[in-house]
């Protein structure tokens, strides 16, 4: 890209008068102030989430950003009442658990789709890929009368056995399995390793940033879900943070501060991760979204 | 046994071994479901008492619904607001946050934030601001100014776009990362070529930019119109204790179903509405391999 801004630099001082150029680096200056000014405005909502999180309640209904007396009382409140540990643990739970499962079956499915010759492997393929057509909000029903039948309702398992393996997943996978060379599986099965090993200690580790993409996907998916989780549990011990965040926003609805706090304490984590993670997630978003 | 098969017949049992459990998934936890959602849909069903066949008594009462239709324009109205929406506002940041150097990085992390947060913390936040004066952010900003209060989600006209906001803000990052890959893959020699002979910048976007782009729109038309058909989190974090809006103005497909299977509990026509959206779900995604298909 460097060279290519030379480029066009070059071409500037070559074709264009002074003026054209001042009136360029105007344009400059100005696309940048409004891009910069958007992108603020995409993040006041978070910041008013943190900031009335931090407010005293008679203090709510001032639309100043930066509290007056700043105080994490909120936070000590909404901790003390206990629910959102639980609620944050069942979230971490499930969304780990799910992950896992999503990066090793996805990319297993993945890996035999695209490096075996075997009778059925069409059929397979198709059958899978016809699953992306389907929408969770019509497996709902059927899966609630499984959970009710098994007595999977308000439990762990039923809140993660619907997404414990995924069609999009399994495709990502199957897209980065075919810049794996056949070379380098070959070479391994000369060797002596068996078809497993060889998934696991060749294959895998050269398709990371794929595994890096689905894991980030899933994860953020599972933490965020909604509607399945808010039909499978009925007991708030079993509520993961949405779940957990809707009902209790429900019970203080006046107290919007309280409400501010929850969402704040639900929204922190994956924050902060993605503050630290940043380019890597940005990357295996863009990996994802193209190739899925 | 093993040792006795050729390499070809021992890829073959390695394959089904990895995917016998797979196999199961599919069938026990996707096809299976699907069959028994379709086959509820032509039967009477409350949950508790028997399961008794209905015929096509769901989907006439379905046709006869005036609430059902209200719920299918509004789902529709969803669509056709948001996916051009935030289509074009992604495109036009992609556009310019790809011309821009100075804090990239930056700028790009600010637009991109939201899609990080999970859509029922910030539609109780997005609820707080269209409160009523005394408590409502844009209200009280309003009032700051002496403009007249806006009713948001109290009014049958407001409501619905109102719940689209969120929904669009929460989707923009996405979009606009897509569409920054998609600009960084036009190859930079037909941009020279146009600046060498003069194209003026608004032909440059309209004959390069966006038809090598194509690819790139039609897979963000077709996920966030998608994402805006099954929009659900949003309209029932936003509107309990009045689910679904004044005279269910914001009420969406998914809620509808939501509300006839685990609050009336009459699973044949909330089944009868899933093969519905199944039906719309499909027409989209057709959509896409038709337009895509000369690729």
């Amino acid at each position: 890209m460097a060279a290519v801004d030379d480029i066009r630099a070059s071409s500037d001082t070559l074709f264009e008068s002074r003026a054209a150029r001042r009136k360029a680096n105007m344009g400059q200056y100005i696309r940048w102030s409004l891009l910069f000014l958007g992108g603020i405005m995409m993040v006041m909502p978070i910041v008013y989430m943190l900031s009335t999180s931090l407010k005293w309640p008679h203090e709510i209904y001032d639309v100043s950003l930066i509290p007056k007396e700043p105080h994490l009382e909120n936070y000590t409140f909404v901790l003390e009442d206990g629910r959102f540990y639980g609620w944050f643990i069942n979230s971490l739970i499930i969304a780990t658990i799910t992950t896992i499962s999503n990066v090793l079956f996805d990319s297993l499915v993945g890996y035999t789709l695209c490096k075996f010759r075997f009778p059925g492997r069409y059929i397979i393929f198709i059958a899978i890929l016809s699953t992306l057509m389907i929408p969770t909000e019509m497996l709902v029903i059927p899966w609630y009368l499984m959970s009710q039948s098994f007595g999977w309702l308000d439990t762990h398992w039923g809140i993660m056995f619907p997404g414990l393996m995924t069609a999009f997943g399994t495709f990502l996978m199957k897209q980065f399995f075919e810049t794996v060379p056949d070379d380098f599986i070959e070479a391994a099965r000369i060797d002596g390793l068996n078809e497993l090993q060889i998934w696991w200690t060749v294959a895998m580790p050269l398709v990371r940033p794929a595994l890096a993409a689905l894991a980030i996907f899933v994860f953020l998916g599972n933490w965020t879900a909604f509607i399945w989780p808010l039909i499978v549990t009925n007991s708030w011990d079993m509520y993961t943070l949405p779940v957990g965040l809707s009902t209790f926003a429900d019970e203080a609805d006046v107290a919007w501060e309280l409400v501010m706090t929850g969402a704040a304490i639900s929204t922190i984590p994956t924050l902060v991760v993605f503050l630290i993670f940043q380019r890597f997630i940005i990357r295996g978003v863009v990996m994802a979204g193209l190739k899925g | 046994m093993y040792k006795n098969l050729s390499i070809a017949q021992k890829h073959i049992v390695w394959a089904w071994a990895f995917l016998a459990l797979p196999v199961v998934f599919y069938v026990v936890i996707r096809f299976y479901p699907t069959a028994n959602a379709m086959l509820i849909s032509f039967q009477d069903w409350n949950l508790l008492g028997s399961r008794t066949w209905a015929g096509m008594e769901n989907y006439q009462k379905l046709w006869n619904d005036p609430v059902f239709w209200q719920v299918f324009r509004n789902t529709f109205v969803y669509l056709i607001l948001g996916t051009p929406i935030s289509l074009v506002l992604s495109f036009v940041v992609a556009y310019h946050l790809d011309k821009t150097r100075f804090m990239h990085g930056t700028i790009r992390m600010l637009y991109f934030l939201p899609f990080m947060t999970s859509a029922v913390a910030m539609a109780w936040v997005w609820r707080w601001f269209y409160q009523p004066v005394p408590i409502g952010l844009f209200n009280n900003w309003l009032a700051q100014f002496g403009i007249p209060q806006i009713e948001f989600l109290r009014s049958t006209t407001n409501a619905l776009p109102a719940i689209l906001a969120p929904a669009v803000w929460a989707g923009l990052g996405f979009q606009i990362i897509i569409f920054m890959a998609g600009l960084r893959a036009i190859p930079q020699s037909y941009y020279e070529a146009a600046r060498i002979d003069g194209v003026s910048k608004w032909s440059v976007l309209f004959e390069i930019t966006i038809p090598l782009l194509k690819p790139t729109i039609v897979f963000l038309v077709v996920f966030s119109s998608i994402g805006f058909l099954r929009i659900f989190d949003q309209v029932f974090n936003m509107t309990t204790g009045d689910p679904g809006g004044p005279l269910n103005s914001t009420k969406p497909l998914v809620l509808q179903i939501y509300q006839s299977a685990f609050t009336d509990f009459d699973m044949g026509y909330a089944a009868a509405q899933t093969v519905v959206l199944f039906l719309i779900l499909l027409v989209v995604s057709l959509l896409q391999l038709y337009l895509l298909r000369d690729r």
